[in-house]
């Protein structure tokens, strides 16, 4: 008894992270089954979504390139959920703090600064903050739900980016609605030359270790977790409860923000209508198949950015629509809850064995 | 011929309690039955089983001498059986009309028969005064008028054996007396009532016939004419006490807790605390006995800072904490044994070590600048399941995984191990076995004679009369008399405990103000 009890935690430790490894490797081959055709065998399909993602050095790093903003918005989304609040905001706020690094990235005032790359990600982690702190405070003290709000204020944060982009900051050389470029001082240069992977993806590495330090390690996590765990006791406890959960949406609401300073600061060196396909909603699906780990966010920020540089191959090749790639994606969550739920009935079918009855 | 309702050695047993133990009952046609019983006896255990709630394990039921099948709300529906519930099970965005037909077919077509459905709650509505517009939305209508709501439904349904259970406790003294009303046009009608409360004055005032429930057991069947309030509560109440009584305080000290008037609101948005005053020293448990739900849980909340006091004043150790939230109080002395360990006590999802650090994380040394101690929670932790004995645990266990038992010793020892000043305890044992029992009981008193100032709330009068060294009693949200402890007459507190004032206290200006 006492030597199945304590068998029992690793064997779960090691389960979290086979179950989503087996879902996601099952999500993709039935996922991949819906484009098979007389043509094209599951094996082809396959291959080529392989190949698009890691088949050479500059696939890889093209998928790296996806994997930075699905990778900081996921952490966003890990993070008030961690304090029991669904962002679904992370869109919105990473929208209006790119255009708001765009102020700054263009402003001749800071050119050639070592301070302008610093200053841009900060106005665009305090502008995705405060995008996120009135959701926050209106959940925490009056009780709003959190998902309609945050989802109404992507509307009004995507159509004040076309507002700007369209009008008062729109390139006066371009046909389409975007920004002027970039000053050079303000790039996220590629650590490479050769290869389109740039320093956000640096600082994603150092944000996923800080941030998982935080939710740890800290006692902040510590109650970020208590109220998200159990909210009335943590209340209980003594924890300021309306407090953590308007601070979990403030640094929710960074991360999200640093996703878009990053992704235009590195990529586009501009910010463009339409520069996110969506970044802020995929990052729901990172998070929820890391299980909220910072550390697991980052492999499963790689997954899902993985797939959808491959899936740009598979449009090339085969005029297989990108779409495809959501079919994987919802798969894979589906099979990983799905094994969850299998796991979990092993470890009862187990324990029942282990108790003899 | 057959009595109407007939129930034979009904059994039904919950994964660790035998909530009904060969329960017989015998009701005739247009009979007032009241089922009486403290909390946990097996009323609505037992009423459940008749309205297809749960099915029970073993047993017989006989409607006008055949032997019926329930097996779910419909069977009991189709014989005639409609249940009140205490909480309503009504949607407060629609009509009173779309309430009532919810769940019914219309046996003349598809479509919903809205107008003859609406016709027919009218003509009930009027037939039994109930002056209720059958377009109005729930949201709009008081409690009292959403209750009649409900036996509306089972009036539609055509019961016949009625089911109330425990239907004054949401209601107001005038509304309770109009709903007498409607129970004495029920029975004149030949209507059978089954009434489960346990307020003693409610059984004589409306009811023909009891059944005393207690532990699950039958303690008996007898006619209102026969019996006597205090008969009543010594059936109800008078178990034995299995713990021995704790010794009487010697040292009782100065003011810890001064409480002066204080009101509280419940969920509903009536008032559950009405104008409680009372003093707590060192060195004194002060024991608040009363049936659940008459403010118990309102009270303790806002002591600990949990719910908010809107009239009143609370001091402790002088200082006004009336409007100190839990961790204020905490770093005055204040430990707090809340009555759901689950839901309030602890955070089933965190480690043992962190359940017990929890209220202390941001203090030296099991955080420094915001970052977390591991070594020192843990070895706090190892000192605090050795010295309070919590068996099968350690520190990386989850709060989950313990037993209730041990999950109480986990906040006891959490809350017991700095010397408080002040403990607030609400229903510290419930649902343990009785080695934990005399575990918290034990702590306790241990405290008390420590020096602890200890406010003890339960509606389990066998630990109020153990434990207490004063006894107040709460009835419906006010203290209806003091009794000094260890010595006292169960059967005083009981009455009291049913809403029976003790001769010569009763507070005519609270009354007034409800």
């Amino acid at each position: 008894m006492k030597a199945a009890r304590s068998s029992q935690p690793a064997w779960g430790s090691l389960n979290k992270i086979v179950t989503p490894i087996v879902g996601v490797i099952v999500g993709i081959i039935f996922g991949s089954l819906v484009v098979v055709n007389k043509d094209r065998s599951l094996f082809m399909v396959l291959g080529q979504l392989f190949y698009g993602a890691f088949g050479s050095w500059s696939n890889f790093s093209a998928s790296l390139v996806y994997t930075i903003p699905l990778g900081f918005s996921g952490l966003a989304i890990a993070f008030s959920y961690s304090a029991g609040i669904f962002n679904i905001g992370a869109e919105g706020q990473l929208q209006l703090a790119a255009l708001t690094t765009a102020v700054v990235a263009t402003s001749t005032a800071l050119a050639g600064s070592f301070l302008h790359i610093p200053l841009a990600l900060l106005a665009g982690a305090v502008v995705g903050s405060l995008w996120a702190l009135l959701p926050g405070l209106l959940k925490a003290y009056k009780g709003f739900n959190e998902i309609v709000v945050t989802m109404l204020l992507n509307y009004v944060a995507i159509l004040l980016v076309s507002f700007f982009l369209q009008g008062p900051m729109k390139d006066p050389k371009a046909y389409f609605p975007q920004s002027r470029p970039f000053l050079e001082s303000s790039w996220l240069k590629r650590i490479i030359p050769q290869f389109n992977v740039h320093y956000g993806f640096v600082i994603l590495i150092v944000v996923v270790l800080i941030t998982w330090f935080v939710l740890y390690k800290t006692t902040f996590g510590f109650k970020i977790r208590a109220v998200g765990l159990n909210p009335e006791g943590a209340r209980y406890a003594g924890i300021n409860v309306e407090r953590i959960m308007v601070l979990s949406m403030v640094v929710s609401g960074a991360l999200a923000g640093i996703a878009g300073s990053v992704e235009v600061m590195g990529v586009y060196h501009r910010i463009m209508e339409g520069f996110s396909p969506g970044y802020g909603y995929d990052a729901i699906a990172v998070a929820l198949l890391a299980n909220l780990n910072p550390l697991g966010i980052l492999f499963s920020a790689f997954f899902f950015g993985a797939l959808r540089n491959a899936a740009g191959g598979l449009q090339v090749d085969f005029g297989i629509s990108i779409s495809f790639i959501y079919i994987i994606q919802a798969l894979a969550i589906l099979f990983v809850i799905a094994s969850n739920g299998i796991s979990r009935q092993l470890l009862n079918y187990r324990r029942r064995l282990h108790h003899g009855n | 011929m057959a009595p109407l309702l007939e129930i034979k050695e009904l059994r039904k047993q919950f994964t660790s309690v035998l909530a009904n133990d060969k329960v017989s009952l015998t009701v005739e046609k247009g009979e007032v039955r009241a089922l009486l019983g403290e909390n946990g006896a097996g009323k609505s255990t037992l009423m459940s089983c008749l309205y297809g709630l749960y099915s029970m394990d073993s047993g017989e039921i006989l409607i006008d001498g055949k032997k019926v099948s329930i097996t779910d709300c419909d069977d009991a529906i189709r014989l005639g059986i409609g249940m009140v519930n205490q909480h309503f099970m009504l949607i407060q965005k629609l009509t009173v009309t779309e309430n009532v037909i919810l769940g019914l077919k219309n046996p003349r077509g598809p479509w919903v028969d809205y107008a003859g459905a609406t016709k027919k709650i009218k003509k009930l509505s009027d037939r039994y005064n109930f002056c209720i517009d059958p377009n109005s939305k729930i949201e709009d209508l008081p409690v009292g008028l959403q209750q009649r709501v409900e036996i509306l439904k089972i009036l539609y349904r055509q019961s016949n054996i009625m089911i109330f259970d425990e239907p004054t406790a949401v209601l107001t003294p005038n509304e309770v007396l109009e709903f007498f009303e409607i129970i004495k046009m029920f029975r004149n009608e030949g209507r059978t009532i089954l009434f489960i409360t346990h307020k003693l004055n409610e059984v004589m005032t409306i009811c023909d016939s009891v059944t005393v429930l207690r532990d699950g057991k039958t303690v008996g069947n007898v006619l209102v004419k026969d019996t006597s309030e205090a008969e009543l509560a010594r059936m109800m109440v008078g178990r034995e006490i299995f713990l021995k009584p704790a010794e009487p305080a010697k040292n009782i000290r100065q003011i810890v807790m001064r409480v002066d008037n204080l009101h509280v609101k419940g969920s509903m948005g009536l008032d559950a605390v009405r104008g409680i005053s009372f003093e707590l020293h060192s060195g004194e448990i002060l024991g608040i006995a009363g049936v659940d739900g008459n403010g118990q849980l309102e009270l303790g909340n806002a002591l600990s800072g949990l719910a908010k006091a809107y009239l009143g004043k609370v001091e402790i150790l002088g200082i006004d904490t009336t409007h100190k939230k839990p961790a204020g109080l905490h770093k005055l002395g204040l430990s707090h044994i809340p009555p759901d360990r689950q839901k309030t006590g602890l955070i089933m999802d965190y480690s043992v070590q962190d359940n017990l650090a929890i209220k202390e994380i941001n203090r030296f040394p099991f955080s420094r600048y915001g970052i977390i101690s591991r070594k020192e929670i843990r070895a706090h932790s190892q000192r605090l399941i050795d010295s309070f004995n919590i068996r099968g645990c350690w520190p990386d266990s989850w709060a989950k995984q313990l037993s209730g038992g041990n999950q109480q010793k986990v906040i006891v020892a959490r809350e017991f191990e700095q010397k408080p000043k002040l403990i607030i305890a609400i229903q510290p044992t419930r649902g343990l076995d009785i080695s934990a029992i005399e575990f918290v009981r034990g702590e306790l008193v241990k405290q008390r004679d420590a020096g602890a100032a200890v406010l003890l709330i339960s509606t389990e009068l066998d630990e109020i009369l153990s434990l207490a060294d004063r006894i107040e009693v709460i009835y419906e949200g006010a203290f209806t008399g003091s009794l000094p402890g260890h010595s006292v007459d169960p059967l005083e507190i009981g009455l009291q405990m049913a809403g029976r004032k003790k001769a010569g206290t009763c507070d005519e200006n609270e009354r007034e103000a409800t």
